[in-house]
C-alpha cells in the first residue's frame, strides 16, 4: 500500500494567519515516495510555511495536507510525535541544544523515542559518521563552523532513520563549496531511498542539480 | 535539572523548613498522646482515709461504698502497700527509705459505672461526707483536660499541615515551573523530533517527588535536631518529678510514610504546573486552533 500512496499530498492547502496574512493560497502537489524536490521562491512566498504544515508544526487554514496517506489535520495532539518520528526536519533557525555536546544533540531524538542508551549511541555515531563529525562528538555545538553545525542538525535528522527528510534554507548562510557538500549528502539519503524536501532561494543550487522544483510566489504554486 | 543546583537545593530547604513546623507539632501531640495513654482514662475517685481507724471501721466504710449506685468497682489500698508501691517509681526509692515513718493514709480507690463528671462530682460531695473519710479525689480530672487538649491540638495539626501542604504544591508548582523555563529549548526540541508530552512530563513529575520527598526528609531532620535538644533540657526536669520525659522521635513506619505524603505532594506540585506551562512551548499554534 505505500508504494501507491504520495509521500506527500497537499490539495487545495490554504494558510491565513491571524491578522489576516495568507501565506499558502490554494497549493495543490504531491510528492512520490524516494522524490527529490526542491521548493523555491523568494523569502515571504511560504517554504517555510509549506514544510512547518507537513511537520504539524503549524495547521492548515484549510484544505487536506497527507503524508503517508495520513490526513495531518485530522491528526490528534497525541499523534503528532509518531509522525514526526517518520519525518528528519532541519530547521533554518538550526534549533541546536547548546548546553550540551555534540554527540548529545544526536542522540536526542533517539532516546526520546524510547531507544536504549547503547543503541542511541550507536546510531548516533553512524550519523555523525556520515556527516563527518565522528571526531567532533565531545565538541560543544558553539565551538563549531557554521557548516559544522548545519551538518550536526543533518545527523540529529536523519539518525531515526526517517522516510522523508525537510529541509528549510539548510544552506543559506553557508558560502559555495559547503553548500555543495550540504546538498551531496542530501543527493545520498535520496539514493538509498528517503524523499528529500529542499526549501531554498537559492537557484544557483537547482541550476546544478535539476531536480524537481515547486515554485512558490505569494503563497501560490506557479510550477 | 543540572543547571541550577543551588537554586533546586534552597527550595528543598524551604519545604523542609515548611514542613519541620507541623511535623514537630505533630510529634509533640504523639508523645503528649503515649504520656496521657499510660494513665487509665475511665472516672476514678480516691478516698483518702483520717489515721488511726480500725479494722471494723474500715470494714463499714467498705460495705458503704459497695452500696452506693455508680460505683463500680471498690479497691482498698492499705498504706504500707500504697508505700511499697511508691518505693517501685522511678527516683522515689531513696526519698521513701530516708522517711522514718509512712506519711501515707490508706485508702480506697473506686471506679464508676457512669463516665461522666457530673456524676463523679455527685459521689465526691457524697463521700466527702462520710465519717472517716479525709480527702476525696477525681482522678480523672486532669486526665479529660489533657484529652481536650489532644483533641485541640490534633486540629491545629490538621490545620497547620493543610496549610503547609498547599504551601508545599506552591512551592514545587514555582520550582517546576522555573525548570520548564529554562529547559524550554529542550522541550521544543524534544517534541519537533517527536517525544511524546509524557516523556517530557516525565522527569518533571520525578523532580516534583524528589523535592518533596527531600525536603521532607529535611523536615523530619530538623524535628529530630529539635527533639534531640528539647531531651537535653527536658532530663534534668523529668528527674525533678521522677518521670521519664523523653520526646520520642516517629516510628520508622511514620518516617517513610511522611517522606511518601511530602513526595505525592511535590508530584502534585509538578503535575500542575507542568499542565499548565508545557503547553505554552512549541505546539502553542497547534492548541489555539484545535
Amino acid at each position: 500500500m505505500a508504494e501507491s500512496q504520495p509521500a506527500i499530498a497537499f490539495t487545495n492547502v490554504s494558510k491565513r494567519y491571524p491578522g489576516g496574512f495568507e501565506a499558502l493560497k490554494g497549493v495543490n502537489f504531491t510528492v512520490e515516495p524516494g522524490e527529490f524536490v526542491f521548493i523555491t521562491g523568494h523569502s515571504g512566498a511560504g517554504k517555510s510555511t509549506l514544510l512547518r504544515l507537513i511537520a504539524a508544526i503549524e495547521y492548515a487554514s484549510s484544505g487536506a495536507v497527507l503524508v503517508n496517506g495520513q490526513n495531518i489535520s485530522a491528526l490528534k495532539a497525541h499523534g503528532i510525535p509518531f509522525l514526526r518520528r517518520k519525518l528528519g526536519l532541519i530547521f533554518q533557525d538550526q534549533k541546536l541544544l547548546y548546553d550540551r555536546s555534540v554527540f548529545d544533540n544526536v542522540t536526542l531524538p533517539l532516546l526520546a523515542t524510547g531507544h536504549s542508551s547503547a543503541d542511541a549511541a550507536r546510531r548516533a555515531r553512524a550519523a555523525l559518521d556520515k556527516v563527518g563529525l565522528l571526531n567532533r562528538e565531545r565538541a560543544q555545538p558553539i565551538t563549531l563552523s557554521g557548516g559544522e553545525q548545519q551538518r550536526l542538525c543533518i545527523a540529529r535528522a536523519i539518525v531515526n532513520r526517517p522516510a522523508i527528510l525537510l529541509a528549510d534554507e539548510p544552506t543559506a548562510s553557508l558560502d559555495n563549496a559547503y553548500a555543495e557538500t550540504i546538498m551531496a549528502m542530501f543527493q545520498s539519503f535520496n539514493q538509498v531511498g528517503v524523499t528529500v524536501l529542499v526549501a531554498t532561494h537559492d537557484h544557483s543550487l537547482i541550476s546544478r542539480w535539476q531536480p524537481r522544483v515547486i515554485s512558490l510566489d505569494h503563497g501560490m504554486v506557479t510550477t | 535539572m543540572s543547571r541550577s543546583p543551588l537554586a533546586t537545593l534552597a527550595n528543598i530547604v524551604v519545604i523542609g523548613v515548611v514542613l519541620a513546623l507541623p511535623l514537630g507539632a505533630y510529634g509533640l501531640l504523639l508523645n503528649l498522646k503515649v504520656f496521657s495513654g499510660s494513665v487509665p482514662t475511665e472516672p476514678q475517685i480516691s478516698l483518702f482515709l483520717a489515721n488511726g481507724l480500725g479494722k471494723s471501721d474500715i470494714a463499714e466504710i467498705e460495705a458503704q461504698l459497695k452500696r452506693t449506685t455508680g460505683v463500680q468497682t471498690v479497691r482498698f489500698v492499705p498504706r504500707d502497700a500504697a508505700l511499697a508501691g511508691l518505693k517501685r517509681s522511678p527516683g522515689m526509692g531513696e526519698v521513701i527509705t530516708s522517711l522514718r515513718e509512712n506519711p501515707l493514709p490508706d485508702a480506697f480507690v473506686l471506679t464508676l459505672v457512669d463516665a461522666d463528671a457530673e456524676a463523679a462530682n455527685r459521689l465526691e460531695q457524697l463521700f466527702k461526707a462520710l465519717p472517716g473519710v479525709n480527702h476525696v479525689q477525681v482522678d480523672s480530672a486532669w486526665v479529660r483536660r489533657i484529652e481536650g487538649l489532644l483533641r485541640l491540638g490534633r486540629m491545629v495539626v490538621a490545620l497547620l499541615a493543610t496549610l503547609l501542604g498547599f504551601t508545599l504544591v506552591a512551592v514545587t508548582f514555582n520550582t517546576i515551573r522555573l525548570q520548564v523555563l529554562t529547559h524550554r529549548e529542550e522541550i521544543e526540541v524534544s517534541r519537533l523530533v517527536g517525544a511524546t508530552d509524557a516523556f517530557i512530563r516525565r522527569p518533571f513529575f520525578y523532580l516534583g517527588a524528589l523535592l518533596g520527598m527531600f525536603g521532607g526528609g529535611i523536615g523530619l531532620a530538623i524535628v529530630a535536631g529539635a527533639f534531640t535538644l528539647m531531651n537535653r533540657y527536658l532530663a534534668p526536669l523529668g528527674r525533678i518529678y521522677g518521670v521519664d520525659p523523653n520526646l520520642s522521635f516517629f516510628a520508622h513506619g511514620d518516617l517513610l510514610a511522611i517522606m511518601a505524603f511530602a513526595a505525592i505532594l511535590g508530584w502534585l506540585g509538578a503535575y500542575l504546573s507542568v499542565s499548565i506551562h508545557l503547553h505554552n512551548i512549541g505546539l502553542a499554534e497547534y492548541h489555539r486552533q484545535k
